[in-house]
């Protein structure tokens, strides 16, 4: 490693939204020539790390260093001129054009009338392709290539600025084992090129298998910056979590199981989704469903709400068959489904705080003849904000105006007021701040005391082991691992989620590498 | 834990179709300052008449826009409805009663509305290039039907539909003496249509379900909305509402011509984003769009009243249009 000044550094670096603190006091240093991986669990502050070296947020305080000099990004572009650049989880490459015409999006060579030269692009396309060792032809459209084709083409296109920095956001999630060799043997070759790579994952073994150093965040603060000689896998989980945990999750309700399931899956089978699963939750009970990012949960969630399709097996409710193929026919089983996409598959950004909460439903607020009793409606918003505490000074407010906690608080509240017999909640905190979070984890709570079941689909451990009172944990498509209050650890279900250990007698070994 | 009673101005301030209400206002306000004689009866009775046909489609048309669709074809349809009952009645091999002959035609208009809206809702076709097809191919099939020749003399009880004068009053000498020659039918049913729909877009379960539809059709869907089903009703009653405008209008003219009704359906979309609603979807209402027809239908008497020059009367729609958006824009801004 190189004595002179790193290729990116960072000291001091802070970041508030609203009431939380993201990032705190965050120094970082990332030499030319070397992968520097950066880690933490969900909510730790890596994505606010990325997005302000990336220049597409503003820190509030500390300062960013480029090749040794200051730098301040106001823009993405800022950051792009001064060499940084940063891929995100979202591609951004175009299906329909070729993957010439991908890897120099304006830039690309035109003559004297501004047409684009097409024996010219290919010829530069060729070169860039051939100097990463990358064996893609210039002309195929991207739209035919795998996914960890067009991954390459992404890098290779921000590459094409030649930039000093590159920063990688969670680049194999969706990507299969033989896709992820590739990949990494792109990213050996950056590092021999001489280029600063930061690697943002939460899949420790590819970390420990690709980074020279790495940071580990926790809580938007940085725990430590270590060489790969010096940790294990474990004691890098350690350091990810390391915290108490049963603060916001409030008292266990110690859940007596009695009678029959509330709900009883039996092989529930989705091909090239998940399956066969067969999972049970008691009435009062909350049950976590653990798992890596694209292992099945979403799919698995919304298949028993009857939101997709084509499903084997059998679904039981209390002890009933039944075969919900909508959400509507779903809702009417007494089903609530909290998607985990909030603003994309949850709510109506441009309505009401009370329309929102009478979503699902509507029915209820109708009298006889299909009218809409809109002071019904009303007193209901009322009742919901007061019991969520939805802080709006007016349920007529337009939702999209709240803060991302409390938007979530209504949500959750629109689907509670329904008075389900079984919620499946995906996500339910994803990028809210710990208040609203410890509220919501409340309701949660309450809803399973009066007798519903809870489904929790979180990739957020602590809140799976606060909240849970079983853990269910899911690796591609398959339950691995089903464990008690007791029994569930963030190791094991790290351990389970990642198929670290040897499989569970539960599932068979033809397990595919991916979705 | 009851409310404080929202204040009249801030329940004034929450209605939607404010903004249109004061352009109207405005508009007819300034018309009136310089010539009371615009508001006479006579005038709004004028225009009432020309508008009604956009007003029927704009019913239909405003849920649809509320939902996140629209409907290009609803000015064809209106002629070929028109001209499918015509020809029905005075075909010499057919002569059918015009009831029937009505029926049927209100019928075509349900058919091609119901087609629409499978091709978009089932198939998932973009509503642009779904009804921009019906809409040529409505146009075709009534110069194939027709042969090119409008009809004319139907039979009085199908010309009084659009004719026919109601709620004629005569009052006494005593009272000063005089009559109020009454209304004409096309406007009674433009009226009630319109006061119909907007309480039903406005309080019906069925028909708000379309402003969640139109504000996020995945989240709609997922809160068990039947959301195929809505969107296919929707067309379907857009294109019997443009039937039955073609209908009248026919009936009013005693006559049905092959190119009647051509380039009503953008006429209908200005007019009912003036009033509020979005191409995006998720807002609007029956009223405002009404009110988005009253006005873009004085302009024309409203030209002709000021002597400017019949030239300037697409460009003030235009400007009305790109004017009205512009203040939602600065309206959400703040």
């Amino acid at each position: 490693m190189s004595a002179a000044a790193p290729a990116l550094a960072v000291r001091g670096l802070g970041k508030r939204f609203g009431g939380i603190q993201a990032l705190e006091g965050v120094d970082l240093e990332v030499l030319s020539g070397e992968v520097h991986a950066l880690v933490g669990e969900n909510g730790a502050g890596k994505s606010t790390l990325i997005n302000l070296l990336a220049g597409t947020l503003q820190p509030d305080a500390g300062q960013i260093l480029v090749g040794g000099r200051p730098v301040r990004f106001r823009h993405a572009r800022d950051a792009a001129a001064a060499g940084v650049a940063a891929v995100y989880q979202e591609l951004s490459v175009i299906d329909s054009l070729s993957v010439a015409e991908n890897l120099l999006p304006n830039r690309q060579p035109v003559n004297r009338w501004h047409f684009i030269r097409g024996t010219e692009l290919r010829r530069q396309a060729e070169q860039i392709l051939a100097s990463f060792g990358v064996g893609l032809s210039p002309d195929t459209l991207v739209g035919q290539l795998a996914l960890a084709e067009r991954q390459v083409v992404e890098i290779l296109k921000c590459l094409a600025a030649q930039p000093k920095v590159l920063l990688l956001d969670e680049p194999t999630s969706s990507l299969t084992q033989r896709e992820k060799e590739a990949l990494f043997g792109l990213i050996r070759h950056l590092r021999a090129l001489g280029k600063g790579v930061v690697y943002i994952s939460h899949h420790l073994p590819e970390v420990l298998a690709l980074a020279d150093r790495m940071t580990v965040l926790r809580d938007g603060r940085r725990v430590t910056t270590c060489a790969r000689a010096e940790v294990t896998e474990a004691a890098l989980a350690r350091l990810m979590v390391g915290r108490e945990l049963h603060s916001v999750f409030g008292k266990r309700g110690g859940a007596e199981r009695g009678g029959r399931p509330r709900l009883q899956a039996a092989g529930l089978t989705r091909p090239g989704a998940f399956g066969p699963v067969s999972l049970e939750v008691w009435p009062g009970e909350i049950v976590g469903l653990a798992g890596l990012v694209g292992a099945g949960r979403t799919a698995l969630g919304r298949a028993l709400f009857g939101a997709e399709p084509a499903l084997e097996g059998e679904i039981r409710l209390d002890g009933v068959s039944v075969n919900p193929r909508t959400p509507r026919e779903a809702i009417e089983l007494g089903i609530a489904y909290v998607t985990e996409d909030r603003k994309g598959q949850g709510l109506f950004l441009d309505q009401s705080i009370a329309h929102n909460l009478a979503a699902p439903g509507l029915g209820r607020f109708c009298g006889r003849w299909g009218f809409v009793r809109d002071g019904q409606m009303e007193q209901h918003a009322r009742a919901c904000r007061e019991r969520s505490r939805i802080v709006a000074p007016d349920v007529h407010q337009t939702i999209g105006r709240l803060s991302g906690g409390n938007q979530q608080k209504v949500l959750l509240a629109a689907w509670i007021g329904l008075g389900p017999r079984l919620l499946i909640a995906d996500e339910p905190t994803r990028g809210v701040d710990i208040g609203a979070r410890s509220e919501i984890y409340g309701q949660l709570r309450g809803l399973a005391k009066e007798g519903a079941a809870v489904l929790l689909i979180s990739s957020d451990l602590p809140e799976i082991l606060g909240l849970a009172d079983r853990v269910l944990v899911m690796r591609a498509g398959r339950l691995v691992a089903r464990l008690t209050g007791a029994e569930a650890t963030e190791q094991r279900i790290i351990a389970a989620a990642l198929g670290a250990e040897s499989p569970p007698a539960t599932a068979t070994n033809d397990t595919p590498d991916t979705e | 834990m009851n409310p404080p009673p929202a204040s009249l101005l801030r329940q004034l301030s929450r209605l939607s179709e404010l903004r249109i209400l004061l352009l109207v206002a405005g508009f007819w306000l300034g018309l009136w300052l310089y010539d009371p004689a615009f508001l006479a009866p006579a005038t709004i009775n004028t225009v009432l008449l020309y508008l009604f046909g956009y007003a029927i489609m704009a019913c239909g048309m405003t849920v649809l826009l509320v939902s996140g669709g629209f409907d290009l074809s609803v000015g064809s349809v209106s002629a070929l409805a028109a001209m499918v009952a015509g020809v029905l009645m005075r075909d010499p091999a057919l002569h059918v009663a015009w009831p029937l002959a009505l029926a049927v035609g209100l019928g075509v208009g349900a058919a091609i509305g119901t087609a629409n809206g499978l091709f978009i809702a089932r198939l998932g076709i973009n509503p642009f290039i779904t009804t921009l097809g019906t809409m040529l191919l409505a146009r075709g099939l009534t110069y194939i039907v027709s042969g090119g020749v409008g009809r004319s003399g139907f039979a009085p009880g199908f010309c009084w539909l659009g004719q026919g004068r109601v709620l004629a009053v005569h009052w006494p000498g005593w009272l000063g003496g005089g009559q109020w020659t009454g209304v004409q039918m096309p406007i009674v049913v433009s009226l009630l249509l319109v006061v119909v729909a907007d309480v039903l877009l406005r309080k019906h379960r069925f028909f708000r379900q379309n402003y969640y539809l139109g504000g996020n059709e995945q989240a709609a869907w997922l809160s068990g909305i039947a959301v195929n089903r809505l969107k296919v009703f929707n067309y379907a009653l857009s294109g019997t509402l443009a039937a039955l405008a073609g209908l009248l209008f026919c009936a009013r003219l005693d006559a049905a011509i092959p190119t009647a009704g051509e380039g009503d359906e953008l006429k209908v979309i200005t007019a009912v984003i003036v009033g509020g609603a979005s191409l995006s979807g998720g807002k609007g209402t029956v009223l405002g769009a009404f009110l988005g027809c009253l006005l873009l239908a004085t302009i024309r008497p409203a030209i002709s009243f000021l002597n400017i020059g019949d030239h300037w009367e697409k460009a003030l729609v235009g400007f009305i249009l790109l004017t009205a958006v512009l203040l939602d824009r600065v309206g959400k801004r703040r």
